[in-house]
């Protein structure tokens, strides 16, 4: 039977200790605002002025505004303007330049004709990031001259293959950081969350305290829930932490509700804090305890669709995706945050974190036997 | 049970993979005494009161302890067992007074007295002055001090001590058994595992471990009388020659120095002890004293330890 005297004796207990763990303690806080602050600043996926050659071989009314809408759109930035491709090739390999414009001497009329490309791009294949934002360019441009040319009636309407025009809804001037705060919310929460409670059975264990513990009379389900539920508390406060880094310093809206952010936050830390005591109890050191946790952390960041969309990923990475409780709460933080979507209308992804909680907690109660052999 | 022992444990065994830690163990430990385990490092003294409290099943065997039965559902007896670990085993980043009162919760001792419980532990280990003191910091002795008022915290019917002392200075062990006799008077039944054949004396009973299995128990008096050797000390000029020179002697079990002083062990089967150690070194052009003695503890302690090929000798 549950004796809520036992259980607060484990929480009180657990607090006293990580109060004077300055290390940890430290963790708790500066581990959010510095993740938050390096990620914002550093990984920026809305990549601008690269650096650009044109060889404008056409060299007609057509091309040179295109080579200003060009510079316009602050992707790119022109740098230098060479007579032919050849040289282009050349500042490539020499990394002066990122991306090559080659124009063609009958540029004005392979646009009217679109069978042939108007523009090669000469690219930088060996950094992917800006091979996808060329490719991104490719049709841009183009689409914004035919849509002028045709108001100018210069052209035929020919180009009735209808330019890819792209709108960003919800991140309109496309900052990384809006994106990225919310899935490093539930990348931060996994990493300390898990980390603290993987280690804080086998630590106990590892100093000698646990010989001591399970011959009281506390049970192991007050020991596992004495020992969460502190961490609840500290995840909820490295929520606040995060969300509100991301909003001074780079004005990440909370459209939603705060309360449902809390309740979905709330549910994916009893995950990771379950899954954490579950490692606890099959490891034997914290070494391997840390080493088990890494393990999870790096799919919980490539295979979440915190890095990578997740709809463009392999159908198996897809479904090892789905297992991981970070994949639904970033759809739940990004539906929250940026949507102004309702926890109801994401309750799938808040059924499958309490079951993923209980699972785990319930596992590792079992698991964790009130024995030394 | 009969309410005459609190530990009886029959044929207990312990197997780890090959090595058999504690092999067939009967035990009886009778209520209200101090019950001494005696033995060497791997002896199987740790892993015996491990199975007692319900910590390791055991492989082979049962036991009764305070009428619940071991292998079982020890839950029952968690609250009536106090046990204190070889290695300390509370918190060290918790003050003294914290610890007692995570101790005192978690075994849900009623809280109007749980405040003058700690107080009373405080003042009665002499643990006052350190109240809010680190339990990390804390000296050899003032640990053992802290876990025994914890392992005790909760009135428990039965201790268990394994190797309480290994780590505290002489005047703390005298301190720490003056401790254990009240405790023993006021009706605990305590089991204390040691090394020390000191220690060991002052049990009521004690059993001798050896690899796992009890070579002999008996009150300490007992085990003294019936060693089943002569207990033969030399005096000699070169006691490291004397030595030498007993120990070439197939009859001779065993022989030690202390000091300038042998103890030569010699099977009672032997009818003239003396005049057997004198020919000997007599025969080495050797002068010396020689003189039956009674068996200390740690005579007994050599004897049945003994392989049985040196016993026989």
């Amino acid at each position: 039977m549950m004796s809520l005297t036992r259980l607060m004796a484990i929480v009180r207990k657990e607090v006293l200790q990580l109060r004077r763990d300055r290390l940890t303690f430290g963790m708790i806080v500066g581990l959010p605002i510095i993740q938050v602050l390096l990620f914002g600043y550093a990984i920026n996926t809305d990549v601008r002025n690269l650096k650009t050659a044109v060889a404008n071989q056409a060299n007609t009314h057509l091309s040179r505004q295109f080579v200003a809408e060009l510079g316009q759109t602050q992707v790119v930035d022109i740098i230098a303007t060479v007579a032919n491709a050849a040289q282009l090739k050349d500042l490539l390999r020499a990394g002066d330049i990122s991306i090559g414009v080659v124009i063609p001497h009958d540029f004005d009329r392979r646009v009217a004709d679109r069978s042939r490309a108007a523009v090669h791009l000469l690219v930088d294949g060996s950094d992917p990031m800006i091979l996808s934002v060329a490719t991104r360019l490719r049709g841009m441009p183009i689409a914004f001259d035919v849509a002028r040319s045709t108001t100018h009636g210069k052209m035929a309407a020919g180009a009735s293959a209808g330019p890819i025009e792209i709108r960003p809804y919800y991140n309109p001037e496309r900052r990384a950081p809006v994106n990225i705060v919310p899935g490093l919310m539930g990348i931060i929460l996994t990493m300390t969350m898990t980390l603290f409670t993987a280690v804080a059975i086998v630590r106990e264990r590892e100093r000698g305290n646990l010989e001591l513990l399970i011959n009281t009379p506390v049970s192991s389900a007050e020991l596992m829930i004495g020992k969460v539920v502190p961490y609840v508390v500290i995840g909820l406060v490295q929520l606040a932490l995060i969300a509100s880094v991301g909003r001074l310093l780079f004005d990440v809206p909370i459209r939603g509700s705060i309360v449902d952010l809390y309740l979905a936050a709330t549910a994916f830390i009893a995950a990771n804090l379950g899954l954490g005591l579950l490692i606890s109890t099959a490891v034997k050191t914290q070494f391997q305890a840390m080493q088990v946790t890494i393990f999870y952390l790096l799919p919980s960041i490539l295979l979440s669709g915190f890095m990578f969309p997740f709809d463009g990923m392999p159908r198996v990475a897809q479904y090892l995706g789905e297992l991981l409780p970070n994949t639904h709460f970033i759809r739940l933080t990004r539906g929250i945050m940026l949507r102004d979507a309702a926890l109801v209308e994401l309750y799938p992804e808040v059924v499958f974190l309490i079951g993923f909680a209980l699972i785990t907690m319930t596992a590792a109660a079992l698991r964790f036997s009130k024995r030394l052999d | 049970m009969s309410g005459e022992f609190a530990i009886e444990a029959r044929g207990l065994s312990k197997h780890f993979g090959a090595v058999r830690a504690v092999d067939r163990l009967d035990l009886k430990v009778p209520k209200g005494q101090i019950y001494g385990f005696l033995g060497p490092n791997g002896s199987g003294k740790s892993t015996t009161i491990r199975m007692l409290c319900g910590l390791l099943l055991p492989t082979e065997g049962s036991a009764t302890v305070l009428d619940t039965e071991i292998p079982g559902d020890s839950r029952a007896l968690k609250p009536r067992i106090g046990y204190m670990t070889q290695k300390f085993s509370l918190f060290g980043d918790m003050t003294i007074f914290e610890n007692l009162r995570f101790i005192a919760e978690i075994y849900s001792f009623p809280s109007p007295d749980r405040a003058s419980r700690i107080d009373e532990l405080l003042q009665q280990y002499n643990l006052g002055p350190q109240r809010d003191q680190l339990a990390a910091t804390l000296s050899g002795g003032q640990k053992q001090r802290v876990a025994l008022a914890c392992a005790v915290l909760h009135r428990p019917e039965l201790l268990l001590l394994d190797e309480p002392t290994s780590a505290v200075d002489p005047q703390s062990r005298r301190d720490f058994w003056a401790g254990l006799f009240e405790l023993a008077n006021a009706g605990t039944t305590i089991l204390v595992s040691t090394h020390y054949m000191d220690e060991a004396e002052r049990c009521h009973r004690l059993a001798i471990l050896d690899h796992g299995v009890k070579v002999a128990d008996g009150t300490p008096d007992d085990l003294q009388k019936n060693t089943g050797m002569h207990i033969v000390e030399v005096l000699a000029d070169d006691p490291y020659r004397a030595q030498a020179a007993l120990s070439t002697i197939s009859r001779i079990a065993s022989v030690t120095q202390l000091g300038i002083r042998l103890r030569v062990l010699i099977s009672t089967t032997v009818d003239d002890p003396l005049r057997l150690v004198d020919r000997a070194l007599r025969a080495q052009d050797m002068q010396a004293r020689v003189q039956l003695m009674p068996a200390t503890l740690e005579d007994v302690f050599v004897a049945v330890t003994m392989t049985p090929q040196e016993r026989a000798a």
